[in-house]
This record gives C-alpha cells, sequence and structure tokens, in this order.
C-alpha cells in the first residue's frame, strides 16, 4: 500500500525539484522567522506552524535521497548529510540553529554594538561595548608601559618583523645568519631596549610591562629556551648512562606532575625565601625560568615520541659510519625526529602561548590580565564580555597563524614522494 | 700474511641466549669471506660485532690492530674504516642521495664539502646512479637504495666492507645489479664479509665460505671445497636445500 513510489531512479525528475523545493522552503521559514521576525507559516495552527520547517524538510531530504542517482552533486550531498533518517534530522537542525544564530551573534558583535564614544555612558545600544577596547586599546598592548617610552616596544617588533620578512626573500646561506640573529642576538638587543637602564634609555621595570606585549615577549622567550632544553631532556632520557637518564626522568615527571599555576606561585613566592639575603632576581625573569622549564618538560616528552618512532636502522647506519653521539644526533637522528613531532611540537607551543595569561597568580598582567584588571575598572564594570571576546580573537589569530606555520614548515621539510 | 681482522674464541649472549659459541676467525687483506647459514644461526651477529653495533661478551676482536672492547676509545674511528650495508638499506630519509654520501665525509672525515662531494659522485658513478644524486632515498627503487648504500660506504673509504644480507629485501629482478656492483667491488681488491644465500656470487667471489648452525662455525673451507666437497652433514643438509 505504497501511497508514493520509494524515490528511486525512475522518478528522478518528479522527485527531486519536489524535494528541493520543500527543503529550501524549511530554510527560508528558518531565515525569515529569524532574520525578520515573522511567521511564514503563521496561518497554520501554533504546534503545526512551529515545527512544520522540520517536517517539510524531512519530507524533502525523503525524497532526494536516490542511491546512486547518477547525478554527481546529488550522490555526494546524499552521501555526507542525507544518508539516512537520522543524519537527515541532524542536517536540519544543524541548519536551523546555524541560521538562528546568526542574528543575535550579528546583532551583538556589530549591529546593536557601540564603536564611538570615549566612556561606558556612550554606549547606549543592546550589543557589544567596543568602546571599551578602543579606550583601553593602548594598555592591552602595551600595560602599564610609559606611554612616552613605547616607541621602544614599538621599535623591538618592528625590527623583529622587519629581519623575519626580509629572511623569507634572501638566499639560503645568508638566511643562516638571519636565523642566527634572530635566536642569538635579537632577544638579548630587544630586551635590553626595552627595559633600558643604558644607552640614555630610562629604566622601566619589568612590573611596568604587560599588555600584549609582554604576550610575546614571555611567549617568544620561552619558546626560545624550551625547546632546546626539551631536546636535551629527550635524549637524557633515552641515554645509556644511567645518571643522566634518571636525572633527566626525575625532572620531566616533577616538573610535568605539578600545575603550572602552583609553579608560577612558587617561583615568585617561594624561590626568593632560598636565595641568600640581599640577591633578587627580577619577577618576570623567575617567572620566564618557571615555565620555560615546565614546557620544557612537555617538549622533551614530545621529541622523545619522535626519537622512539625512528627505526634502529638509522642509529645502526649513522654509527657505522663513524659518527659519535652528537653528530649522530644533529645530523641523524633529531633532523627526523624533530620533522615528524612537528605537529606535537605546535600543540606543546601553543599550549604554551595560552598558558602566559597565568601570569597574574604573580601579578603580571598580559593581555588576558589587563583584560581582567581593566574590566574591574569602576568606571567600566560591566565589560567582561567585550573584553574576552577581544582575547580570545587575539590569542586564536596568533595561535591561528602558528598552527598555519608549522603546517607549512611540515610541507617543505616533506620528502616523501 | 697479516690480518686485518682476528676473531679469537668469541662468545655473546642475548640475556640467558648465546649467539656466538667460540668463534674463531682470520681475514687477510682482500680475502673476501661469504657467510651462510640458516636463520637465526648468529651470521649477522658476528658481523655486527666487527664494528661493534653488537658488544661481544668474551673472547677478543681486533680490527685493523685495535682490540674492541668496553674500553675502546675511538670506536667511531674503526668504524669509519669499516663500511657496512644493512638488509634494509638504512638510507637516511631526509638527505638527498648525494647528501647521504657526502655527509660522513665531511663531518667525521673533515673533508671540504666540496671534495666530498666529488667522492660522492664518483662512488655513485661507480654503482651507476649518479643521475639520482639529488633525488630523495624514498624516490628510487630499492635495487637503487641499496647501491646508494653501498656507495655511502664506499665514500668513506674503508679497508673492509660488511654486508649484512645485502640482497634479502629486494625484489627479484633487482637483485642482479646490486650482486654486479658487489662483483666489481671485490674485483678491485676490497676486503669483504658477506652474510648472504646468493650462491652463485658466492661461487664467483669467495676465497672462503663459513657455514653456521646456532652460533658455531660449523664449516669453513675454500670456496670450491666447500661447494664439491662438503664435510659436515650439517653443511651438505643445507647447500641440498637451498642449491
Amino acid at each position: 500500500m505504497n501511497l508514493i513510489a520509494k524515490p528511486s531512479k525512475d522518478n528522478i525528475k518528479t522527485y527531486v525539484p519536489i524535494g528541493l523545493l520543500l527543503v529550501s522552503l524549511s530554510f527560508l521559514d528558518v531565515f525569515v522567522n529569524a532574520f525578520f521576525n515573522f511567521n511564514l507559516m503563521g496561518f497554520l495552527p501554533s504546534q503545526l506552524s512551529y515545527f512544520l520547517p522540520l517536517i517539510l524538510g524531512y519530507i524533502g531530504f525523503y525524497l532526494i535521497r536516490i542511491e546512486f542517482s547518477g547525478v554527481r552533486s546529488l550522490d555526494i550531498l546524499n552521501k555526507n548529510i542525507n544518508s539516512n533518517n537520522f543524519n537527515a534530522l541532524l542536517t536540519l537542525f544543524t541548519i536551523f540553529i546555524i541560521i538562528k544564530s546568526i542574528p543575535p551573534m550579528l546583532d551583538w558583535f556589530i549591529l546593536e554594538a557601540n564603536f564611538v564614544g570615549n566612556s561606558k555612558d556612550d554606549c547606549t545600544g543592546d550589543g557589544a561595548c567596543w568602546v571599551f577596547i578602543k579606550v583601553w586599546f593602548n594598555r592591552f598592548m602595551y600595560g602599564l608601559y610609559p606611554d612616552a617610552e613605547q616607541w621602544r616596544i614599538n621599535t623591538a617588533f618592528l625590527i623583529l618583523f622587519a629581519v623575519v620578512g626580509v629572511s623569507f626573500f634572501v638566499s639560503e646561506k645568508l638566511k643562516k645568519y638571519f636565523i642566527l640573529f634572530l635566536v642569538f642576538v635579537f632577544p638579548f638587543l630587544g630586551i635590553k631596549l626595552i627595559s633600558g637602564g643604558s644607552f640614555g634609555l630610562e629604566y622601566v621595570e619589568s612590573a611596568a610591562w604587560g599588555g600584549l606585549s609582554l604576550t610575546f615577549i614571555i611567549s617568544a622567550f620561552a619558546i626560545l629556551f624550551c625547546f632546546p632544553i626539551g631536546v636535551i631532556l629527550a635524549l637524557g632520557r633515552r641515554s645509556s648512562l644511567p645518571a643522566i637518564k634518571y636525572i633527566s626522568i626525575g625532572f620531566i615527571e616533577l616538573w610535568r606532575g605539578v600545575p603550572l599555576i602552583t609553579v608560577l606561585f612558587m617561583s615568585a613566592v617561594m624561590f626568593p625565601m632560598f636565595l641568600p639575603d640581599g640577591t633578587f632576581i627580577d619577577k618576570l625573569i623567575r617567572v620566564l625560568i618557571a615555565i620555560t622549564l615546565f614546557e620544557a618538560a612537555y617538549m622533551a616528552e614530545v621529541v622523545r615520541g619522535g626519537l622512539q618512532a625512528l627505526p634502529k636502522g638509522q642509529y645502526e647506519a649513522a654509527k657505522s659510519l663513524g659518527m659519535g653521539y652528537w653528530r649522530m644526533n644533529a645530523l641523524i637522528i633529531l633532523p627526523q625526529a624533530l620533522k615528524l613531532v612537528i605537529p606535537g611540537i605546535a600543540n606543546t607551543l601553543l599550549a604554551l602561548v595560552k598558558d602566559t595569561p597565568l601570569i597574574f597568580v604573580v601579578g603580571l598582567m598580559e593581555l588576558a590580565g589587563m583584560i581582567g584588571l581593566a574590566k574591574t575598572n569602576p568606571k567600566w564594570l560591566g565589560m567582561a564580555m567585550e573584553g574576552y571576546v577581544f582575547a580570545g580573537l587575539v590569542f586564536w589569530i596568533i595561535c591561528y597563524a602558528m598552527s598555519r606555520y608549522s603546517q607549512n614548515l611540515e610541507k617543505k621539510l616533506s620528502t616523501e614522494r | 700474511m697479516t690480518k686485518i681482522i682476528e676473531l679469537k674464541n668469541v662468545n655473546k649472549w642475548f640475556d640467558k641466549f648465546q649467539v656466538l659459541k667460540d668463534i674463531d676467525l682470520e681475514v687477510a687483506p682482500q680475502e673476501k669471506i661469504v657467510i651462510c647459514g640458516p636463520s637465526g644461526s648468529g651470521k649477522s651477529t658476528l658481523i655486527r660485532c666487527i664494528n661493534r653495533l653488537e658488544e661481544h661478551q668474551e673472547g677478543n676482536i681486533i680490527v685493523d690492530g685495535t682490540e674492541l672492547a668496553e674500553n675502546t676509545k675511538n670506536i667511531e674511528k674503526i668504524r669509519a674504516e669499516v663500511g657496512m650495508v644493512f638488509q634494509q638499506f638504512n638510507l637516511f630519509p631526509h638527505l638527498s642521495i648525494l647528501d647521504n654520501c657526502s655527509l660522513a665525509p665531511i663531518w667525521v672525515k673533515k673533508l671540504p664539502k666540496k671534495q666530498a662531494e666529488e667522492i660522492a659522485m664518483n662512488n655513485l658513478k661507480r654503482v651507476q646512479i649518479d643521475d639520482q644524486a639529488l633525488k630523495f632515498p624514498g624516490q628510487l627503487s630499492g635495487g637503487q637504495q641499496q647501491r646508494a648504500a653501498i656507495a655511502r660506504a664506499l665514500c668513506m673509504e674503508p679497508k673492509i666492507m660488511l654486508f649484512d644480507e645485502p640482497t634479502s629485501a629486494l625484489d627479484p629482478e633487482m637483485i642482479k645489479e646490486v650482486l654486479d656492483v658487489m662483483v666489481d667491488l671485490a674485483k678491485g681488491g676490497m676486503t669483504m664479509i658477506v652474510v648472504t644465500h646468493e650462491m652463485g656470487f658466492a661461487k664467483e667471489v669467495a676465497d672462503c665460505m663459513i657455514f653456521m648452525d646456532e652460533g658455531k662455525i660449523v664449516e669453513k673451507a675454500k670456496t670450491k671445497e666447500f661447494f664439491e666437497n662438503p664435510k659436515s652433514e650439517r653443511t651438505k643438509l643445507f647447500l641440498s636445500q637451498i642449491l
């Protein structure tokens, strides 16, 4: 007692247009409802009009579900989002939710948001108060760094970007020197420029540093140092010398087992108690060391994964050519092992960047910390949403850039066929 | 005659399992020795002991006048004089064939890059893959890879070459091209120890055959005698199975 024939190749000419029409109708209904707050099917009883898009879409998807229809795009569609009744329903729900959520998001981010003004009172709309970001932008970038000296941070980063930018266009041979400069000279030059205290530059103590520039400084230094330490620890853990092996294992397991927030707290509060009287190590440096060692432990395990993935034959071939331990590792083992674990390394480094906000526990405020401070300002109460959306966006841009870079590196270094 | 390799009463265990039992072996310069035997008989372990990829627990191994022992300094120096070719080629996949060959001469022998690459190209020409020099190992066929591995070992200008089943991982039609290179090398006067089951190759180049079983040298004889008139029953059985 088939009221309607099963969709098949025979009735494709009638079923597919009807099906597509029904599906489009259901989307249109939800769309009009979401964007213009108008119910197309309002003339129907309320329950029915509420579920009608779902019913229409469901029937529509049923009609176009023709196996091996011979129409390529239809087959792809059916295979991916319409393979059975349940998947058709999931597809409908997902699309409805996306359509429904666009207008409120659009409203909050742009349409109802406030862009002009200088204080919270200028934010009259229902949407986001981007004035908050605008007014505090300078602090979010530079922290409490004196306005008159901010050119130093700008200069440091300009040099960095310029050198990196130029290095993409120079020959392989020159590139080596660029990289050496970036790794061994620039970090200390940059830090000197930002901290001052000589060359006629005013000294700016690290407690005043903050905002996004501090995020960059901490991430860059931690990445720079945690990588080689991690590699050494990874090699150490596989060493045949028991002393080195167990020291490496102990170090890695100790640092991996403690939460970063605890490590930071100890570095700031407990560590100075163990120092002889009169010695003083800058808080920022202590925090940097803590983050570096913490992430190095993770890095070590990632690198060790790569070392273990290499066949024994690579070690034997290197040895049989007369290479000693260091040459074997530097020329044969590490280049391959590190290439294998680029995704893992990127993972660890992204986690490192995203861990930097935790330095608030010792009173240092990078981007997220600065936002946290600004939102507690009595004149700007209730701005947490705007602030953290902004922080999220900035962190996402940084991390996505790093992720893309790692993917490119993977492709570039691939010597597979 | 002076000996370039001397093994005296060598014993080796993997945990409790004894893999080498009282091995005595002397190799003269330019001598070619082929070692055969069933799998697990310790032939690979034996030649891997000669460049100390495996450590022996008892006895003496003397290579080119230096005894290999726990406290041997400069084991790298000896390894640099002993080339090794593996069953699985073990080329370095992240380097081009040319770099595979020139890397060790540059970093171990401290040759200038230009000279090392010249040597590399000469050896690649010798094994007839100089046209593949800039490719990566993954782009070559098995036979080409193994020839590249031979060239890589030759670039260190070794006094001795060890071959550990160099053709076992190859497709049949590629075996010949590798064996041709090895025959050529043998005729050039290289000291060679070859673990292989290629008896045709053995008959052509070997001065001396060794048959191993269960960690022992069962029979050692001149090649002709070994094939025509094997003494032990075990050898006869083995030969009847593979010939």
